[in-house]
Order: C-alpha cells, then structure tokens, then sequence
C-alpha cells in the first residue's frame, strides 16, 4: 500500500519530465505541449475506473455516471468531492473544484497562474480516460481563474 | 470543504492509483526513448528527483534524528519503504566493512499488475526506487550507489 504523498510527489514528476523533453522536441515555440501528460492520464484513468467499478451495478445513464465521477470518483483520487457540478442536459458538463489537490500546494496567488495548466492536465486525462472505459466519449478542458479552484469542462461527443 | 466520504477503500485505491500512474509514465518513457537502458537511467533520474523532496516529508513526519552508522541508516530506510510503499523489506547480505548491504522485498507495489513483454526483459522496471534511496541519502550527506541486484518480473528482488 502506497503512502499519499508519494502520488504528489511521482504527480510533479510526471510534470517535470514532461517539461524536459518539451524543451527538446520543441524548442522554437513557446506553446507548451501538453498532450504526452494528458496522454498518462488518460491511460491511467481508463485503468483505475476498470478497477474500481467491477463490482457495481450498470449507471443509469450519463448523468449518473457523472454524479459518480463527482463524488466517490473524486474522493477517492482527490481526498474530496467536486463541489459543484453544472450541465446543460446536453451533453456538456462543468465539474468544479475549490480546493484541486495538485494546486492546494501552489501560491494562490497570480504568480503561479501560468503554470497552472500544467498541473490540470493530467487530470484531464484521468477524466476523459474513467468516462471513455464507461462508453462515454468526450473532450475534457479545464480553467483555472483563482488557485486553487478548477474548472474541469466535459463535453461529450455523440456520434 | 465538502465531505469526502467514499465507498471505496481509499489507501487501496491511492496505491493503485501510484502503480497504474507509474505504469502509464514508464510505457510513455519507453515511447519516448529507443534504448531500454536509457530508459532504465531515466527511471533512476526522476526518482532522484523525488528522493530529494521525500525526504524531507520523510524528516518531518518521523522526526528522526542523525543516524549514528549505516546499520541506523539501514533501519531508517526499512521504515521509509513500510511508510511509503506499505512494505517491509528485509535488510541482508552485509559486506565485511559494512559499507554495503542489499534490501529484499517481498512483494512490490509498485509490480503489481505489471508482466514485461519480452523484448523489455533487460529493462529495470523499478529503478526508481533506488533513484529515491540515491536521493534521498544525498540530501543528509550520504553519498551512496543503489542497483537491483534481482528484479520480481525476471524473479525475486534486491537492491
């Protein structure tokens, strides 16, 4: 059994790798590519969820799914639930987080702000991994106006 | 904050979560780079990294004092592997000089659901940990070398 604090500390590793080989791959552009770490993510997520709803009953449908991922999902990976969750009913769902785990640690002023991106985008991944292992195809997108909270933005593709 | 209840058993889950993460960050390494042995080096680096600032967590939260000779160090470093990865590792094979000894783990987290495909046999999947241990002894003035003497996914394990 793993300690807590050593998902924090293999998480900012993850990032910093990840910056690295940014800076050789593409050192002209100042865009930074985010998508190996979404990429991590995602392959994590589509494991994890396997494991943690072998022995439920089927969701009833998508909105149930996502009550899920909100809040036994979220506390179990991020020690709390997601403290609001919005959705059109047509497919877009806005996940929002006041205190993300991966940011608590940050200056929660605008110093950091920059960075932020970052540190969301594995989660992304994890997200858009657990919904794609639960036949829910979507892009996730996330925001992040005030540190620590995060907007996670799903949006599902039906087709 | 709201509340983080969960049905799920969340040390569980958290070191799944720390394995599968792994898992997914070493597969993206190995994508990454061509020659296992880089990818070995690479391993080594980012637990380098991280045994830098875990020990500090490691400090704070034991508060244990200097260690008197490397026998202390030893058992310093059995209780690390029991609070971070939940495992007690065996200390043995004590040279004469007592300058070198090996770690035997039973069972390894961070193996768990992981088989290596053929072609990666000569890969050392755990190498992060003696990165961590390198690391980690750097920053209380200890500058020690860590291998794998065995490896669990070609048989039994040692550092």
């Amino acid at each position: 059994m793993a300690d807590e604090s050593l998902f924090d500390f293999l998480h900012s590793e993850i990032v910093n790798y990840n910056l690295e080989c940014n800076e050789i791959k593409n050192k002209d552009t100042k865009d930074e590519d985010l998508s190996t770490l979404e990429y991590i993510g995602f392959s994590t997520g589509y494991r994890i969820i396997e494991r943690l709803t072998k022995e439920m009953p089927r969701f009833k449908d998508e909105l149930d799914t996502m009550k899920f991922i909100c809040t036994d999902f979220w506390s179990a990976v991020y020690k709390k639930q997601i403290d609001n969750l919005r959705t059109n009913h047509q497919g877009v769902y806005v996940l929002q987080d006041n205190g993300f785990r991966f940011l608590t640690k940050l200056s929660s002023g605008r110093q950091y702000l920059e960075a932020a991106p970052r540190y969301v985008a594995f989660t992304c991944g994890v997200i858009r991994g657990s919904l794609a292992n639960l036949n829910i195809n979507c892009l996730v997108t996330a925001e992040v106006q005030n540190m620590p909270s995060c907007k996670f933005h799903i949006q599902v593709q039906r087709n | 904050m709201s509340r983080s209840t969960t049905r799920f058993d969340t040390k569980k889950v958290n070191s799944e979560l720390v394995t599968l993460t792994y898992g997914a960050l070493v597969a993206q390494i190995i994508k990454d780079l061509e020659n296992t042995d880089d990818v070995s080096k690479q391993l080594e680096r980012l637990g380098y990294n991280m045994g830098i600032r875990l020990i500090e967590d490691f400090l704070a939260k034991t508060g244990t004092g200097r260690c008197l000779d490397l026998k202390d160090t030893a058992d310093k470093i059995q209780t690390a592997f029991r609070m971070y990865l939940g495992v007690q590792p065996n200390v043995a094979n004590w040279s004469a000089a007592g300058d070198e000894f090996s770690f035997v783990l039973d069972s390894n987290p961070l193996t768990d659901l992981v088989e290596l495909p053929e072609d990666l046999k000569g890969l050392k999947y755990c190498n992060i940990i003696c990165g961590v241990i390198r690391g980690a002894l750097e920053m209380v003035q200890l500058d020690v070398q860590s291998w794998i003497v065995q490896d669990q996914l070609k048989r039994g394990s040692k550092h």
